[in-house]
Parts: structure tokens; C-alpha cells; sequence
């Protein structure tokens, strides 16, 4: 592997000859003895191992149980140990984690104070959110959002706040660190073959889990042209590099539904990591975004060397575990409207918050003069792809926008879908809330409340 | 006096820096080898050839282990030494270990462990209750029977009767800290063992006999664990044993540590029970007699399930007098991980069975389901006398019940009567979503229920510079245990807690310890602990009062300094001279909790020192399309007694608050037609996450003292809480009422999916 150089705790370090499925959690601990970083559940799910990390766009928290070091080069890393100061001064967060007592047994408790930090240093009183990735269970968490407000008012200390060194790029034919699309395109050609990894949010699983070899691999988060959000007009084109956390604001501003949903898909450190590239080629049945963009009528943009094609993003899903991608081929931008003010997006999972949906439902439908004159309907979890509702979508196309139509259009969902069970939910819970999620959508139109979430005491 | 302060853990600073240290973090030497286990891939049957030669070629591998390559038998049981290390061809669980592997590298280790080639000769699976019942497999010949009066007649001549069966899912422990140890071999094939366990001398006795050495030869270590709550009472066997043979055989250091799917996998959970009940009450609601079948499955070792379903008996009447009771409790086996101990070992289990009865009641007479309860309360302690006898379904005299006045005050500072009626004008407006409120009380015995584990030992040692290093038989796994006896050795002594050093729960140093569990810690320890300190202080004053001239009964020790007739020295000044003067510094201490006695197989006794108390009224909102629900608003008054740390109490109930209600709502497992566990990991196991705590909040500790002379007359804090989060299942249950007229019949855990199919029952659908 060629050498990795990142900034670690206002340090620079070089790395030699890791492997490049190397975790940056694994050789913090057993190559550097920084213990501070903790592995829990070594699946970014439990955050204990929470890393600060610098880059240009400023400090963010990610899971270093499934970070690859090649991810890190040119980057600056903050652990538990450096986020205090070198004179051992406590971080106004850790100080208030010790006086709410913040902490019981004491080993989620790094991550946290890692994630606070950021969440600190970013300015965001968004607590629950900001610490939906770090699991706790010795407090009921009570007290650590207490420590979280009470640190608020203090100002970011200096020690914290780095500059990414930045590093000179790699080209190592098995370890790929491309800094352009094309420079990627070229490679891949070459490399059909190969793993792409952008967040490794779930290619991390199949190092840390599957125990899967995985060369050659090329890392794309250092391919600034394949992040861009750029709106154009009526439309938006999201580089397929763009993170979950980067894409939140124009969701926001544009579909505050998606956006919510968005809200708790992964959880902090997973969206700060993830992409929407990754998300749709991965091509999960239960990937939250493509429903939302079938919904939108998305279009997709492929790439293989120099030639592009587009097709409408339904068509990439084939069926379970194949996609409409050539050897080569990679995903490069996705295009979606900027104006759909009827979309809605139900995420339905045991948990709220970093929980992969049991059932992912996206209505958008167009009710002009009281009748439908347009419906895209497309779930998740409810088949071997993320596939359109196209029975219900007739039922209520041409038709009055009223409960009966609704009644009717409900039963359709039998035509399309005949889901699965299993541990996330029955084939028959699966198969009634979608329907129920068809009902959800039109009380919604008529004003009645149809979130847990919003209703307050 | 630093005794009921609310200081911080005192690791808090270490915790947030992540200076403080677990197994995996103790450095090791570079020769060190680490563990894996392979595991077992079908639920029962045999092994009929096990093929481990690429096990043994892959890259780092320097030993691998199998059951018939042990040297001696090797048990992990803590009971019934039911539990070989490695399979001697019967397999009983899917995940159970086959073989050991050594390697060099964690990674290594885990990379090996999957290249067996193992063939089996399958059989079918026993693996639900159901499962077990029809093949009558089972602990202890049969079912055990508690109960008092004549239940039958009783619900026989009842104005009314009512039944029901109540599902109860069982809980995965989800300590953020896997199971880990590491085995230190030392001169002479002694042994040193660091591990994550809330039971060192278990640990020292498991490896003890496993390398065939005494138990003089084993010295367990434990500074802390990241969270145990039962789980490391026992299931930590395995990875100290498996690190003990591995070192002895090669003279080399052993660590293991499960991965996180290995350790859902392998390790054993909270019981899961089926709980039938018929019950016959008078018009108001008085139960005149009930009969509980209490259904437990245990999995495939009996390990620590006889006392689990004793104790799901115990606390079957929770907080009510029955005065005719029939408790049947049938210990089932399976082939599924075992059942093991779970913070409320058993109680809560117990305690949530017969609070759904409360709500059955409450729901068929049309009744606010907290009159019910309070209608059916043992009656609060008073100290008029005589005493009214009231009894456990144990025969146990209740004669410290407070939940009558604590109830009244939670009702009203929780707002509840009110609450309740805005609540039903809500539900009568939303269509969709439907709001629901409940209280529960918990009442929770206090002492092991094996009696002779009821006792304690402690080391405590002054240092002719003053400093004080304090040792003694429990294990910190968060609780704040360490701390809170600090405080009670530094009052006792009448100095700072900055003078009291805490040092590693250690064999070497207390023998004989019990596991820290059944919420005993800082009674036990906090006592034994303050006999060997008072040992000391006597010394000291008997020292300086002969010094003095002047009566022993004169000298005081306060804010560092020794009062002594008319004179003030300070506290290092006197241990100095106390040194000087031959006097020993160094002193045990051992406690043996007075009064219980208990006998298990004839349900009659005193098993229970004292209980604690407490009492939640917690609303809800749900989904009736979804299922989707939320916690809005809890509130808590909880009894701790005289609190040694308030702070460090809050904390626990807070904890085993939202724990509780994780256990009931979220939290489910699942295992497929092949007994293989579908949710091993954080992916699809969902412990509550940040936001589901209550938006509000609002706990408060009840003042009073316990009424036995325990340690600074404090409460046990360490699992009660947990039974709070009944409540939050009892709330899903009243806002589905709001759907139909039917009982809901809500089965735990009450996911969202389980809440739908309710709603569909409430609704008559």
C-alpha cells in the first residue's frame, strides 16, 4: 500500500505498508495504543469508536471501526486523547460530562464526548440528532444532553479546531485514490473488477464482518468533481459523491419530507460518511433513497470511460442484487426535480433514529381540481428492489381525491408488492402499513395528525 | 461527611478523557495470543466430523483447540457444570463453541475460526415454549409451586373472572463492552486473570479447575467493566477459561474478546416468559384469588435459571396483597442461548405479569387502572403497633411498604388524574393518533435469594502519610459502586474522599467474594468496608485517647482532623504517630446480611432483607396506521432510602428507566425455524437511541431511610429502576384502548408492529 499521511491529534503521521482495508480503529488502538477509541459493535452502529475528522469542509464525526486509512490521507484526526488539551485541560464538553454525570460504565462514553465536540465545535443544538449514532446504555441519556446544553456556551477551544494538511495524491494500481472523475473512469476500465468505496459505510461490513479481501480498491472521497450539488433551474444534479450529511440543506430547502427522512437514515457519523452514490448502486432493497428518487422521477447518470448514459432511476434496479451497470461502469450524478411539493416520505423501523427501514414508503401525487393527475408511488423493503406501486398509481390516477378512491386504490398494493418477512418486520405488518402509509398520506392532505414525532406535551 | 454527597462517578474524569481502562486496553506483551472460538452452525444434534486443518494453516495461527485437545475437562457453568468449553460432540445452541483458536492477531483469530469444515447429524430443534412443553423439556423434575390460601375457591365464588395469556420477549444485555479477558501466566504455572466480569471469584474458580491448580494459584482481576447488567455474572466464563488453557499450554499471555455478533451469539439473555393468569375479583376490583403459570425459557444450560424463575415467583404479587395465590413456574429447556441473568433477574418478568393483570382488571370493570392498584396495595407501614400481618405469597411479612403515600404523591406532582382526563378529550378529537397514560409501582426484593451469597468482604489499609487504599469483594460496571463506598470510608474516618484511594476488585486481596449483583453491592460491600475502617479508626482512637488521658468515647474524627478531649490533630499527624507506635494500620471487614432465611423448594421464608420501592406514570402517543409510538413524558418518585449519592441513584434510575422500556417497546429478538438469532447485532437489535428518552423527564428521589439498619440506612438502587419502565408498556396499552373497546391484549416487546396487531385486536378487527 502506498503511504498514508493524515494530521493525528495535531501530529503528523505517515503510514507505511497498512493494508488498505486497514481500520483507522484498528491502528489506533493496536499500532498507536490509543485505547481511548473504543470498538462496541465494530458495524458503525454504536459510535464508541467516534473519531473527529478535518477536512476543507471543516470538522465532522465519523465511525472509525469502518474507516479505511487511505480514507484519511491529506485529512486532520482528532481522538477522545487530543480532544482534550496537551496540558490535559478538559474540553468544555468533557468537563460538563463530568459535572451532569454524564457517565456510567464509562465506554460509550469517548464517542460521545468526540461526537459532542463536533457537534460543538459546528454549533449545532440539534442533540438528539447530533448523538443519534452513539449508544448508550447505562444513562438513558438524560444526562448527557444535559451536559450537552450545558457545554453550548463555551467557546470552541483552539486545540480542537485543525487544518487538514492535505497530501500529495496516490496512484498505486491497488490502492486507487483517484482526485478526478476521469482520472477514475480510466482506472475502472482497467479494473472492472475492482471494489469502489466512497463512505464504506457498508463496504466496511464486508472487511469487518465478512472478512473479505477486497484488492484491488479504489477510495473515491478525494474526487472533488463527483460531489457537487448544483441547481439548475427546475433541477438539481447531486454528484454521486455527495454525503448524506453534504445533500441535508437543499433537501431541506427543497423537500423538507425527504429531508426529514434523511434526518434518520444512519445517523450522524453514517450521513457525514455515506453518499448517495453509494446508496443507489449498492442497490439495496432496502436503501432509503431510492424510493424517495423513483418518487421524483430521478433520472440517473452512468458512466464507463468516456461514454454517459441516463436512464430513469427505477430501471437501475433489476432485481435483487442486479443493477443495470456494466463491468466498469460506475454511478456519477443522479438529477431530480427541485419543486415537488407532494412528496412525502414515511420511514417506518423499530427505532426512529439509526434503524434501517422495515418499510420506506414515497408518495408523490398531484391533485389538480380535486382529481389525481399524477401519482409516483415507490417503496422500500417490500420487494426484491426499490420498486413503484404501479396498480395503486392507476387506481388513483383520473380519479377524485377522496377517501373512497383512497379505499380503492389501498387494495392495489396486494398487485404490487408480496413482501418478506423477516426480523425487521412480518410479510403481513409489512404489507398493511403500506397501505395504512397510502391512508397517512391523504389524512395528511386533510389536515389531520399523522406524526408521533411532532406531537408535543 | 462525603456520605450522601452527589459527586460524580469517580472515574468520570478518565471516562471522558478515555484514560480509563478496560481489558482490551491493558497493554500487553508482543507475544500475546488472541482468541476466537468457531461455533456451531445448527441449533441440535452432533458433530460427525470437524475438519480444522485450513483452521490450523491460515496465516498467524499458532494453536487451535478442540474439547478433546483440552488437557482436562474444561465447564463454564456457574451451577450445574452443564456448560463444557468446547462441545464434546452434542450440540445444543446455534453459536455454540466448537473449537479455539490462538493466533497472533485478533483479526488472525476471527479469519481462522471460519475455515472448519464441520458435518453434523442435525435433529430437530426444541426452541420455543412451545416447542419445549410438547417435548416436556426442563430444569428440575418439574414445575415449582409457590402460593398461599386457596386460590381455586377463591376465583370459583369471585363475582368475576378473568384470563389471559401475556407473551414476554427476552432482552439482550447490550453492554457496550463485549466480553473480554486476558490470562497473564506467571512463575510456578500460577495464573493471573483481568477480565470483564461482575463475578471475580467465579472467574478464579472456573480457571482454577480448569488448569488443575487450586484456587490459591488464580489471582482475578477486575477494575471495571463497560456495563455488565447481569450479563457478566457468569457468561464471562468462557473467554477467562478459554485464555487460562491457552496461556498454560503455551506459556504465553491469552486474550480474548468477542466480536459483537459473537457475542449476541454465544452469550445468554434475559428469560423470555409465557405467563397465563386467572384471576377472580369483587365488583371494585379486589383480587380475591389468582393463579399465575409462569413459563420460562431457559435455553440450553441451566446456568443461572432456577433462581431467575424463583425470583419471576417472588415477584409475581409485586406490589400487592394476595391473599389467595397460586404461582406454577416451569423451567424450560431449549435449544437457544441460555437464559442468564438480567438486571432484575427474573423480578421484572414476574412484576409485569401481574401488572397486566392490574390493567385486564381495570379494563373490563371500566376503571382507572391506578385505583385498581391502589385498591389492591399492602397497606404502608406505620409504626403503630400491633401490626396488621400482611404477607408475600411467600409468607414473608410486608413491614416497610410505602408505595400507599408515594403513589398519592407521584399522582399528584405528575399531574396524573388530570393528565388523564385531557388525554381521553384528545383521543376523542385525533383520528390517527391516540395518546395513553399509566402508573406503575415496583416493589423489589432486596438479597440474593442463594442466602449464604449474602455476605462480604473488604480490605482496608492506611498509609503512614494518611493516604487510605480501600479494596473489597464488589465489581464496578458504571453503577458508581466504587464510589459511593468511598464515601462511607472517607466519613468513617472523617476525612476527604481525595484521601481514599480505589483500587481493582482483586482475589488476591478480598477472598470469597459473591457476584456484584442483586442490587447488593453497596450494601454488602458498603458495610464490609465500613467494619474494616471502623477496625482501624477504633485503633487510632484508642491510641490517642490513651495518649490523651482522656475517654475513647471523646475522640471524634471530622474534617480531617482528630478531636481528642480538648485538643484537634490532624488525621495525618495521628496515623503517623500510630505508626510509630507499633500500631497496625491494616484491617478486613466482613458483613453477613442479618434476618433472611429462605426456603426455595417450600416457598416459605424471609428471603428479602428489605425492598425498595418506587412508582412511574409515563405517557405515550401511537400511531393507528403504523404502530409508531413515543414516549412524551415520564415521571418517577423512586425510594433509595437514605441515598449515600444522589446523583449516582438518579443516574441508575434514569438508566434503567429508559432500560426497562427498551426491554418492553423496541427490543426484540428473533430467531429463525433453525434456531439461528436474526438479530446479533446493533443493525437489528435497537436498544433505545438518544431521542427516545422522554421529552420530559422528571425524576425524584422519595425521603425516607429504610426502616432496616443498612448502610447509612440507604436502598439498593441497582435494578428496581428497571420495573419503572413497565409503565411505558402499560401506556401503549391504554392509548390502543382508546381504539376498541376490546382488551388489547399488548404483548412485549410492544414494537410497532406489535402495537398495530393490538390495535387490530382493541378494534375487534
Amino acid at each position: 500500500m502506498p503511504d498514508i499521511s493524515f494530521l493525528l491529534n495535531g501530529e503528523s503521521v505517515t503510514v507505511r505498508d497498512a493494508s488498505p482495508t486497514a481500520t483507522l480503529l484498528d491502528w489506533l488502538r493496536e499500532t498507536r495504543g490509543l485505547t481511548g477509541t473504543k470498538e462496541g459493535c465494530n458495524e458503525g452502529d454504536c459510535g464508541a469508536c467516534t473519531v473527529m475528522v478535518t477536512d476543507e469542509a471543516g470538522p465532522r464525526a465519523l465511525n472509525a471501526c469502518i474507516l479505511f486509512l487511505p480514507q484519511l490521507h491529506g485529512r486532520a484526526i482528532r481522538t477522545v486523547e487530543g480532544i482534550s488539551a496537551p496540558d490535559g485541560t478538559m474540553h468544555p464538553v468533557q468537563q460538563a460530562m463530568v459535572d451532569h454525570h454524564g457517565s456510567q460504565c464509562g465506554f460509550c462514553t469517548p464517542g460521545f464526548v468526540v461526537s459532542m465536540a463536533v457537534g460543538h465545535a459546528t454549533g449545532r443544538d440539534d442533540h438528539d440528532d447530533v448523538l443519534a449514532g452513539n449508544l448508550c446504555r447505562c444513562t438513558g441519556y438524560a444526562p448527557i444532553i444535559r451536559a450537552a446544553e450545558a457545554a453550548a456556551e463555551n467557546p470552541v477551544p483552539k486545540w480542537v479546531m485543525d487544518t487538514a494538511p492535505g497530501a500529495d495524491p496516490i496512484s498505486d494500481e491497488d490502492c486507487f485514490l483517484p482526485t478526478t472523475s476521469d482520472a477514475l473512469a480510466k482506472w475502472y476500465l482497467d479494473h472492472p473488477d475492482a471494489t469502489l468505496i466512497a463512505g464504506a459505510t457498508d463496504v466496511g461490513l464486508w472487511v469487518t464482518k465478512q472478512l473479505r479481501d477486497l484488492a484491488p480498491v479504489a477510495f473515491l472521497g478525494g474526487i472533488d468533481d463527483l460531489k457537487g450539488i448544483d441547481r439548475n433551474g427546475d433541477t438539481i444534479r447531486i454528484g454521486a459523491g455527495a454525503t448524506m450529511a453534504a445533500l441535508m440543506p437543499i433537501l431541506r430547502d427543497c423537500h423538507p419530507s425527504y429531508a426529514e427522512m434523511v434526518r434518520r437514515y444512519g445517523s450522524e457519523q453514517v450521513r457525514q460518511a455515506a453518499t448517495i452514490g453509494g446508496n443507489i448502486a449498492n442497490g439495496s432493497p432496502i436503501g432509503d433513497n431510492p424510493p424517495a428518487l423513483i418518487a421524483l422521477g430521478a433520472t440517473l447518470h452512468l458512466r464507463k470511460g468516456d461514454t454517459r448514459r441516463d436512464l430513469p432511476i427505477g430501471d437501475f434496479f433489476i432485481d435483487y442484487g442486479k443493477q443495470d451497470r456494466e463491468p466498469g461502469e460506475f454511478v456519477e450524478a443522479v438529477t431530480i426535480p427541485a419543486n415537488a411539493p407532494d412528496l412525502r416520505c414515511y420511514k417506518l423501523s423499530k427505532r426512529f433514529d439509526q434503524d434501517i427501514s422495515a418499510v420506506c414508503g414515497c408518495f408523490n401525487i398531484t391533485v389538480t381540481d380535486g382529481t389525481v393527475t399524477a401519482a409516483a408511488i415507490a417503496f422500500g423493503g417490500m420487494a426484491g428492489i426499490p420498486k413503484r406501486a404501479t396498480h395503486v398509481e392507476a387506481a388513483l390516477l383520473n380519479q377524485p381525491w377522496t377517501q373512497a378512491t383512497i379505499n380503492a386504490a389501498a387494495a392495489e398494493f396486494l398487485k404490487d408488492y408480496t413482501p418478506l418477512t423477516d426480523m425487521r418486520a412480518s410479510a403481513g405488518y409489512r404489507q398493511t402499513t403500506a397501505q395504512n402509509m397510502l391512508h397517512r398520506y391523504f389524512a395528511e392532505t386533510q389536515g389531520t395528525a399523522v406524526n408521533v414525532l411532532e406531537v408535543q406535551v | 461527611m462525603s456520605v450522601a454527597k452527589p459527586l460524580p462517578h469517580d472515574a468520570a474524569p478518565l471516562h471522558v478523557t478515555g484514560q480509563a481502562r478496560y481489558v482490551d486496553d491493558i497493554p500487553t506483551p508482543a507475544n500475546a495470543l488472541h482468541l476466537a472460538f468457531g461455533m456451531a452452525e445448527i441449533a441440535a444434534g452432533s458433530i460427525t466430523s470437524m475438519n480444522l486443518d485450513a483452521v490450523r494453516a491460515a496465516p498467524g495461527v499458532v494453536m487451535v483447540l478442540t474439547a478433546g485437545d483440552l488437557p482436562r475437562p474444561a465447564d463454564t457453568s456457574p451451577s450445574a457444570h452443564d456448560e463444557p468449553l468446547l462441545s464434546t460432540g452434542e450440540i445444543h445452541f446455534l453459536g455454540q463453541p466448537l473449537f479455539l483458536v490462538a493466533a497472533t492477531s485478533h483479526l488472525a483469530a476471527r479469519k481462522a475460526a471460519r475455515l472448519a469444515e464441520v458435518t453434523y447429524n442435525e435433529t430437530k430443534p426444541i426452541l420455543t415454549i412451545d416447542d419445549a412443553i410438547a417435548a416436556d423439556t426442563r430444569f428440575e423434575e418439574g414445575p415449582r409451586i409457590y402460593g398461599k390460601g386457596d386460590p381455586g375457591t377463591a376465583i370459583s365464588k369471585a363475582p368475576k373472572v378473568i384470563e389471559g395469556r401475556f407473551e414476554i420477549g427476552g432482552q439482550e444485555h447490550f453492554y457496550l463492552e463485549g466480553q473480554a479477558a486476558l490470562a497473564l501466566p506467571q512463575e510456578g504455572g500460577d495464573m493471573e486473570v483481568h477480565s470483564s466480569s461482575q463475578h471475580p471469584t467465579e472467574i478464579q474458580h472456573k480457571v482454577a479447575d480448569a488448569i488443575g491448580k487450586p484456587m490459591n494459584a488464580v489471582r482475578s482481576v477486575v477494575r471495571r467493566m463497560g456495563g455488565g447488567f447481569g450479563g457478566k455474572e457468569s457468561q464471562g466464563n468462557a473467554l477467562a477459561v478459554a485464555c487460562a488453557v491457552v496461556a498454560q499450554l503455551t506459556g504465553r499471555p491469552a486474550k480474548m474478546r468477542y466480536d459483537r455478533d459473537d457475542d449476541m451469539m454465544i452469550t445468554g439473555k434475559r428469560h423470555d416468559f409465557r405467563i397465563d393468569y386467572r384471576v377472580g375479583v369483587d365488583d371494585e376490583g379486589r383480587i380475591l384469588g389468582l393463579e399465575f403459570v409462569q413459563y420460562c425459557r431457559c435455553g440450553w444450560s441451566q446456568d443461572l435459571s432456577l433462581p431467575v424463575a424463583d425470583r419471576a415467583m417472588l415477584h409475581a404479587d409485586n406490589a400487592y396483597l394476595l391473599e389467595n395465590v397460586r404461582i406454577t413456574s416451569h423451567r424450560l429447556r431449549t435449544n437457544t442461548q441460555s437464559g442468564t441473568a438480567f438486571r432484575g433477574f427474573g423480578g421484572p418478568q414476574g412484576m409485569v405479569g401481574i401488572e397486566r393483570v392490574m390493567d385486564h382488571i381495570a379494563h373490563d370493570l371500566g376503571k382507572d387502572p391506578a385505583e385498581i392498584r391502589k385498591r389492591n396495595y399492602y397497606a404502608d407501614a406505620t409504626d403503630d403497633t400491633p401490626k396488621k400481618s400482611q404477607t408475600t405469597p411467600y409468607h414473608m411479612e410486608v413491614e416497610d411498604f410505602v408505595l400507599g403515600g408515594l403513589t398519592e404523591r407521584l399522582l399528584k406532582t405528575s399531574d396524573y388524574h388530570a393528565r388523564r382526563t385531557a388525554i381521553a378529550e384528545w383521543n376523542a378529537r385525533e383520528p390517527v393518533l391516540k395518546r395513553g397514560i399509566a402508573f406503575s409501582p415496583v416493589k423489589f426484593g432486596i438479597s440474593f435469594t442463594l442466602t449464604h451469597l449474602n455476605q462480604a468482604g473488604a480490605l482496608v489499609h492506611v498509609y503512614q502519610d494518611g493516604s487510605i487504599h480501600m479494596n473489597h469483594g464488589g465489581t464496578e460496571m458504571g453503577q458508581g459502586l466504587f464510589q459511593k463506598v468511598a464515601q462511607v470510608a472517607a466519613s468513617r474516618f472523617g476525612v476527604d474522599l481525595d484521601h481514599v484511594k480505589i483500587t481493582a476488585t482483586d482475589t488476591a486481596k478480598v477472598p470469597n467474594t459473591s457476584a456484584t449483583a442483586a442490587s447488593s453491592g453497596s450494601d454488602l460491600n458498603g458495610m464490609a468496608v465500613k467494619a474494616a475502617c471502623d477496625t482501624i479508626r477504633d485503633r487510632l482512637a484508642d491510641f490517642v485517647a490513651e495518649r490523651h488521658q482522656t475517654d475513647v468515647a471523646k475522640v471524634r474524627f471530622e474534617e480531617g482532623k482528630v478531636h481528642v478531649g480538648g485538643d484537634t490533630l490532624t488525621f495525618e499527624q495521628v496515623v503517623k504517630d500510630a505508626y510509630m507506635n507499633r500500631i497496625s494500620l491494616s484491617a478486613t471487614g466482613f458483613y453477613a446480611t442479618p434476618k433472611i432465611v429462605w426456603d426455595r423448594i417450600k416457598g416459605t421464608g424471609r428471603p428479602f432483607f428489605y425492598f425498595a420501592y418506587g412508582g412511574a406514570v409515563t405517557e405515550v402517543v401511537i400511531d393507528t396506521l403504523t404502530g409508531e409510538n413515543r414516549i412524551l413524558r415520564t415521571d418517577i418518585l423512586h425510594d433509595a432510602g437514605a441515598s449515600l449519592n444522589p446523583s449516582l441513584d438518579i443516574g441508575q434510575i434514569e438508566g434503567g428507566y429508559v432500560q426497562g422500556a427498551g426491554w418492553l417497546t423496541t427490543e426484540e429478538l428473533i430467531w429463525d425455524g433453525k434456531g439461528r438469532l436474526r438479530t446479533h447485532a446493533p443493525s437489528t437489535y435497537k436498544i433505545p437511541a438518544c431521542s427516545d428518552r422522554p421529552d420530559i423527564f422528571n425524576v425524584a428521589l422519595w425521603e425516607g431511610e429504610n426502616r432496616e439498619d443498612t448502610i447509612y440506612r440507604s436502598k439498593a438502587v441497582g435494578e428496581p429502576p428497571l420495573m419503572l419502565g413497565i409503565s411505558a408498556y402499560l401506556a401503549l396499552s391504554d392509548a390502543i384502548s382508546a381504539t376498541g373497546s376490546n382488551f388489547p391484549d399488548l404483548h412485549a416487546p410492544a414494537t410497532a408492529e406489535q402495537v398495530l396487531a393490538a390495535i387490530a385486536r382493541a378494534r375487534g378487527a
